[in-house]
C-alpha cells in the first residue's frame, strides 16, 4: 500500500491536492477578501459603521423605517428563519462557485465545492420546507466584493462563511425551545464544521482548528444572531428587519 | 466562605441555578441558614448537596447535567490518551506537518478533559475518573500504535464518534443555556478534527474519493466491520418527516443527503462503541 505518512507532492492546483503543504500565499489578495469581513465585523464591534455595511444598513433601516422590511417571526420560528437565511447566503454563494470555478483547481477540490454547494442547498430546502408558511421569501444576496476567479478570494470567502456558519448555529442552540430542532440544527453544524475544517485547510495546513476559532478551553465561536446578522448584512441586499432577533 | 462568590461562579455557567434549588425564591436566605448553622468546614459538603439534589435530574429517564458532563469526560479521557500516547510515540507520525495537525487535536482534547472537570466540579458534581483503555480495543487494532494507517482510522472513529455523542446529548442540556452551548462548542471542534482525519485517510489512499471529510451513508470508509456501529445510521435521509434527496426537485443525491446531515447517538450506542477500548 501507501508508503508510511504519505504527504502530497507540493501542492499546486493542477495536482489533485487538498493542502497538507503550505503554499505559496498571496497576502495582499488574500486580504482583500478577509479584510472586508473583518473590517466589517470589527466596525460593527465597534458600533461604528463605514463602508458597505453602513450603507446597507442605513438603507436597511430607511426600508423598516417604511415598514418594507422582511420580518424573522418570534421566538423558535425566528431562529429558524435566521438559519434559513444563512443557508441560502451559503448555498447562493457555492452555487456562483460552483458556475464559474477560479481556473486550475484540481478535480479533488472541484468536487470538495460541488459537494459543499449540494449540501448547503440541501440545508436551505429543509428549512425552507420545515418552515413552510412561515418561511422567509429568497432573499437577495451581494456576492460583488468577492473575486470568483480568484483562488484566494473564493477560499477565504468560503472559510469564512463556513466560520461563521459554526459560529451562528453555536451561538443559537440555546434560544431553541423545541428539542427536534436543537437536534437538527446539531445535525447541521457539524457538517458546516467539517466544511469549515476542510476549506481552513485550503487556506492554510493544519489550520482546520486553529487559534483563531478554537480557544483556550478547546471550545469553538459562538456568536448571538444579532452579532452574526451584523457580519453577513454586507452580503445581504433584501431589506431585513432583524430586531425580534436575540442576543 | 464568601456564598455571593459562590453563586456568582456557578450562575456563569447556569443563570438558572436559582431556579434549580429547592427553595427558588429564597435561595440565599437557604444558604444563610446553612451557613448559621453548620460548621464552616461542613458548608462544601451542605452546597455540594444542594447542587447534587439541583443536578442530579436522578430518578427521571433523563440523565441529568452532571451525568451527560461525566460521559462527555469519559470520551474526552479516551482521546487525549490516545492522541498522548500517538503524539509521544517515535516513528508512528514521521510528517511534521501531520504531527502538528495531531499536536492541535491533542491538544484540545485535553483541554476538554480539563475544562469538562471544572465545569463539573462547579455544578457540585465529581468528575468521573480516567479509566485504563486499551486502545488496541481486545487486538482489533493491534498495531494501532505501531502502523499510522491504523492510527488515523481509529482517530477518524473516535473523532466522528465523539461528534454523534455530543450531538446526541444536546437534549438532555436544553435546561443550562451556558452548559449546552459549551457542549456545542466542544461538538463543532471534534466535527473539525474529523474532517482533517479524514482527508488524511483519502490522501494517503490516493485521493480516495470515497473518504470524504464528511460522511456518506453508513460507510466506514474502509476501515471496516470493527467501527461499522459508529456509522450506523448515518444513512438516514429523512430529517423532520422532510426527504432531503431530490428535496424541491433539486438534484440532491443520496450521498449529498446523508452528507448533509451528521446523526446523533445514544449514550448506550456510544458506551456500546468505545466499550471494547476501556479495560477498567
Amino acid at each position: 500500500m501507501q508508503q508510511k505518512n504519505r504527504i502530497p507532492e507540493p501542492v499546486t492546483e493542477q495536482m489533485p491536492a487538498t493542502n497538507y503543504l503550505p503554499g505559496r500565499r498571496n497576502f495582499l489578495a488574500k486580504l482583500t477578501g478577509a479584510a472586508a469581513l473583518t473590517a466589517v465585523a470589527a466596525a460593527c464591534n465597534k458600533e461604528t459603521n463605514f463602508g458597505n455595511g453602513a450603507n446597507l444598513l442605513s438603507a436597511n433601516d430607511q426600508r423598516l423605517a417604511a415598514g418594507k422590511a422582511i420580518s424573522m417571526g418570534e421566538g423558535d420560528i425566528a431562529v429558524l428563519n435566521y438559519a434559513y437565511l444563512l443557508e441560502q447566503l451559503e448555498a447562493t454563494f457555492y452555487t456562483m462557485v460552483v458556475s464559474n470555478f477560479f481556473s486550475g483547481i484540481s478535480n479533488y477540490n472541484r468536487m470538495r465545492f460541488m459537494q459543499i454547494r449540494d449540501h448547503e442547498i440541501a440545508h436551505r430546502e429543509f428549512f425552507k420546507n420545515a418552515l413552510s408558511t412561515m418561511a422567509i421569501p429568497e432573499i437577495e444576496f451581494d456576492f460583488s466584493m468577492v473575486d470568483f476567479s480568484s483562488r484566494d478570494s473564493v477560499v477565504t470567502y468560503s472559510k469564512t462563511f463556513e466560520d461563521t456558519g459554526v459560529a451562528a448555529y453555536n451561538g443559537a442552540g440555546k434560544y431553541l425551545k423545541n428539542p427536534d430542532y436543537l437536534l437538527a440544527a446539531g445535525k447541521i453544524v457539524s457538517v458546516e464544521a467539517r466544511h469549515a475544517s476542510f476549506l481552513r485547510s485550503l487556506d492554510a495546513p493544519t489550520s482546520f482548528a486553529a487559534n483563531d476559532v478554537v480557544d483556550m478551553n478547546g471550545l469553538d465561536v459562538a456568536k448571538s444572531p444579532l452579532q452574526i446578522v451584523k457580519i453577513v448584512a454586507p452580503f445581504i441586499k433584501t431589506p431585513m428587519d432583524f430586531s425580534k432577533l436575540p442576543g | 466562605m464568601n456564598f455571593n462568590n459562590i453563586i456568582t461562579e456557578i450562575e456563569k455557567i447556569d443563570p438558572e441555578v436559582y431556579d434549580r434549588l429547592d427553595n427558588r425564591r429564597n435561595a440565599m436566605q437557604q444558604f444563610a441558614r446553612i451557613g448559621g448553622k453548620l460548621a464552616l468546614t461542613a458548608i462544601p459538603l451542605a452546597l455540594g448537596g444542594m447542587f447534587k439534589k439541583a443536578y442530579a435530574g436522578g430518578g427521571g429517564t433523563m440523565p441529568g447535567i452532571v451525568d451527560v458532563l461525566n460521559f462527555a469526560l469519559t470520551l474526552e479521557y479516551l482521546e487525549a490518551e490516545f492522541y498522548n500516547v500517538g503524539t509521544a510515540t517515535s516513528g508512528l507520525i514521521t510528517d511534521s506537518r501531520v504531527m502538528s495537525g495531531f499536536m492541535t487535536i491533542r491538544d484540545h482534547e485535553n483541554e476538554h478533559v480539563a475544562f469538562l472537570t471544572a465545569t463539573i466540579k462547579a455544578l457540585g458534581g465529581t468528575p468521573v475518573a480516567k479509566p485504563t483503555f486499551d486502545f488496541t480495543a481486545g487486538g482489533a487494532f493491534s498495531d494501532v500504535f505501531s502502523n499510522a494507517d491504523t492510527f488515523y482510522a481509529v482517530s477518524q472513529t473516535f473523532e466522528d464518534t465523539g461528534v454523534r455523542a455530543y450531538k446526541g446529548q444536546a437534549g438532555n442540556l436544553i435546561s443550562s443555556n451556558e452548559v449546552l452551548t459549551a457542549a456545542l462548542q466542544i461538538h463543532s471542534v471534534e466535527a473539525r478534527h474529523a474532517s482533517f482525519v479524514r482527508s488524511l485517510r483519502s490522501i494517503r489512499m490516493n485521493w480516495d474519493e470515497s473518504i470524504r471529510p464528511w460522511i456518506t451513508g453508513n460507510s466506514t470508509s474502509g476501515i471496516g466491520a470493527a467501527v461499522q456501529a459508529t456509522y450506523a445510521g448515518e444513512e438516514n435521509t429523512n430529517q423532520l418527516g422532510i426527504e432531503i434527496t431530490n428535496i424541491n426537485g433539486f438534484d440532491i443525491s443520496w450521498d449529498d443527503a446523508s452528507e448533509a446531515f451528521d446523526e446523533p447517538l445514544s449514550m448506550e450506542a456510544i458506551l456500546t462503541i468505545v466499550d471494547p477500548f476501556i479495560v477498567s
